[in-house]
């Protein structure tokens, strides 16, 4: 095993803007009273055409909702949860400004995502047409690729500068966030969307059903009975650029576990490499860390992995939630949509707290026990950190700040 | 901006299923391709096993990657990764979707696995014992250009050598009517901010508004892969391949251009 070089310290990105969409309901009011309510917004699968005994974190009005004729060629669960999710919190017009501001071309967007469109690549299997190729409605090739959310926010938005998406499973938000910040550091841009858009789908439900670690009930991370995760669906974006804000990236860290394709780490080697270089880059130390939003899935071994790394790392005094249960795992929309309760934390003082779970297992110990949180408090904090771990052993770790 | 040098290259395809062979078929030369073509590469790092259950598009991918480290002299264990695919594996997108529209209790969990855009990136970090960074992009036509900025930019970023990982399949199955992407293509290469080597070719680099259309294939050898998804390195590929010193517009989007300046380093 060689660590590496510790990466040097960065000037820290302002968050401008920031919203997200998910089972919460939408914008970042909705997500706050959530959290405040420490409430789960986990329903039992109600998806149509997909008979699976599991709960979901499913956004309403998706399907009803009006679409824009001008886009009917970008139509898919995907897109509309992309599209709703730029209407809150004045989002757009926030991006409008820094366009005005900046010009279009000096304006990057990066978006995580580990499903985008494929969902349409599955509904056209189901209804192929006779010549054996995908249904006449269903043949645009730019909505068949991994890039498609992210070229249609590209559009929606009317940016024009460098556009990417970010697909390493559950990282990808996450990772996101980094990649804005390297444009940015470089000048490459003046501002950035940084985003995560993640929409339900068969694929992704049948994927983890198949590797047995989607749990029948609501997910409890980190509870004596977990039996796995629960698939959420959100959009979250934020912009950020080089200037001043009330909550700002101070660090980032991303790191590989090297170990397996889809179990964590034993030791957690990657998520704690991960965490170091991002407190490196943020110039802190573990014990400065106010509050931390875990990973948190809900599966016996990533739990177990991420409890043991809180119980060697952070202080004793430190708020440690996760908010899957709460939210559903957003899979790759979650490391924004959590950093941003990390935002809410820092910002409002909320920090959340981890329902539906009660109290943690006792297996993982004392230590682990004395830093989680079950109930939402309620107090000024500085520093925050976004655990953000994925398929393939790629780890993502966001340190926040004010 | 300030240049970064590529170190080393590598290169997989059934015709030229090497960075030598490619290079001087690049340049025009008469190179006759592979016969009988090879159909899948055996990238070392794998374990037998490994080998055998991987998509093609892992091993086209490792292929390459251990070809450009090699070629650096790159410590394989420590680049950060940048690996980039317009539509990753398109035979397991096919089989995915396949059996989810027949009967999708039947999903395997090495498919899924398999199925995730960042499993070359996932495979190469086991494979080579790496623990820095690795990400898996995509940008559609612009992934190519888009990718390579993002490899230098980490490269600049954090003053260190980058692998950048390119790979696309052939569309199979009801996919190919909506999805072009035809034959496979694998290339890689490593950027450092610094030169290390009297083979290392500069290039300078710059963000430019405007619009261009991707430049022109030279070679006939660049044309029979021009229908593979990640063609957008074709043009970069060939001016490596010659020694000269020349100049490249890459579409980034419809109104952003990647200038990349090539000179002996």
């Amino acid at each position: 095993m060689t660590p590496g070089p510790r990466p040097p310290s960065i000037v820290p990105v302002a968050l401008q803007a920031a919203t997200a969409t998910g089972a919460h309901g939408h914008g970042l009011e909705a997500l706050a009273q959530l959290l405040a309510a420490n409430r789960s917004a986990l329903r039992a699968n109600d998806l149509p055409g997909l008979d699976l005994a599991t709960a979901i974190g499913r956004v309403d009005g998706l399907e009803g909702m009006a679409w824009p004729a001008a886009w009917a060629a970008w139509d898919s669960r995907a897109t509309r949860l992309a599209w709703l999710g730029l209407q809150a919190d004045g989002f757009i017009d926030a991006v409008a400004a820094a366009r005005s501001r900046h010009g279009a071309a000096r304006i990057g967007l990066v978006l995580g995502t580990s499903s985008s469109t494929i969902a349409v690549s599955e509904a056209a299997y189901r209804s192929l047409d006779t010549d054996g190729g995908f249904p006449a409605a269903l043949r645009h090739p730019a909505l068949h690729a991994p890039h498609a959310v992210t070229a249609f926010v590209q559009q929606a938005l009317g940016l024009e500068g460098p556009a990417l998406t970010v697909s390493t499973a559950c990282s990808s938000s996450a990772k996101a966030l980094a990649v804005a910040e390297r444009w940015l550091r470089l000048h490459l841009v003046d501002a950035v969307v940084a985003a995560g858009v993640d929409a339900l789908g068969g694929s992704l439900l049948h994927g983890f059903r198949s590797l047995g670690v989607l749990d029948e009930q609501p997910c409890r991370p980190f509870d004596a009975t977990r039996r796995g995760i629960s698939i959420g669906e959100a959009a979250a974006y934020v912009l950020v650029d080089r200037g001043d804000a009330a909550v700002r990236l101070l660090g980032h860290g991303e790191r590989n576990d090297a170990h397996h394709m889809s179990s964590p780490h034993p030791q957690g080697l990657g998520a704690e490499l991960a965490l170091d270089d991002a407190l490196a880059r943020a110039g802190l130390a573990a014990p400065a860390i106010d509050f931390v939003n875990l990973h948190g899935t809900g599966t016996p071994a990533n739990d177990e992995v991420e409890a043991a790394l809180v119980a060697r790392r952070y202080a004793a005094t430190s708020h440690v939630c996760a908010t899957k249960g709460l939210t559903g795992h957003t899979m790759g929309a979650a490391g924004l949509l959590e950093a941003l309760v990390c935002a809410l934390a820092l910002q409002r003082g909320l920090l959340a707290g981890s329902a539906p779970t009660a109290r943690p297992d006792p297996v993982l110990g004392a230590a682990f026990a004395e830093r989680w949180r079950a109930e939402p408090a309620q107090r000024r904090i500085r520093h925050a950190v976004s655990h953000a771990f994925g398929f393939g052993g790629n780890n993502a770790v966001l340190v926040l700040g004010c | 901006m300030p240049p970064v040098f590529v170190q080393g290259l590598g290169w997989w395809s059934t015709a030229w299923p090497a960075w030598p062979l490619a290079a001087a078929a690049l340049r025009g030369e008469v190179i006759e391709p592979a016969a009988p073509a090879v159909r899948r590469p055996s990238p070392a790092r794998l374990s037998a096993n490994e080998r055998r259950r991987a998509p093609d598009s892992v091993l086209m991918a490792l292929q390459v990657a251990e070809a450009a480290c090699a070629a650096a002299g790159a410590d394989a264990a420590t680049l950060p990764s940048v690996f980039t695919s317009a539509h990753g594996d398109l035979a397991i997108v096919d089989a995915l979707c396949r059996t989810l529209a027949d009967d999708p209790l039947l999903l395997s969990p090495t498919r899924f696995h398999h199925s995730v855009h960042n499993a070359a990136s996932g495979y190469w970090a086991i494979g080579a014992r790496n623990h820095a960074a690795s990400t898996a992009l995509a940008a559609d036509a612009h992934g190519f250009a888009a990718s390579w900025l993002e490899a230098a930019t980490q490269c600049l970023a954090d003053a260190r050598p980058v692998l950048l990982v390119a790979c696309d399949t052939e569309a199979v199955g009801p996919l190919r009517s909506v999805n072009h992407s035809r034959g496979l293509l694998a290339v890689a290469m490593v950027l450092a901010p610094a030169p290390g080597g009297p083979q290392d070719r500069a290039i300078g680099w710059q963000l430019q508004p405007g619009s261009v259309a991707a430049p022109p294939l030279r070679s006939a050898a660049a044309r029979s892969l021009q229908a593979n998804a990640g063609a957008g390195a074709l043009p970069l590929f060939e001016a490596l391949a010659d020694s000269r010193s020349t100049t490249l517009a890459l579409p980034l989007s419809p109104a952003l251009v990647l200038r990349l300046m090539l000179s002996p380093a």
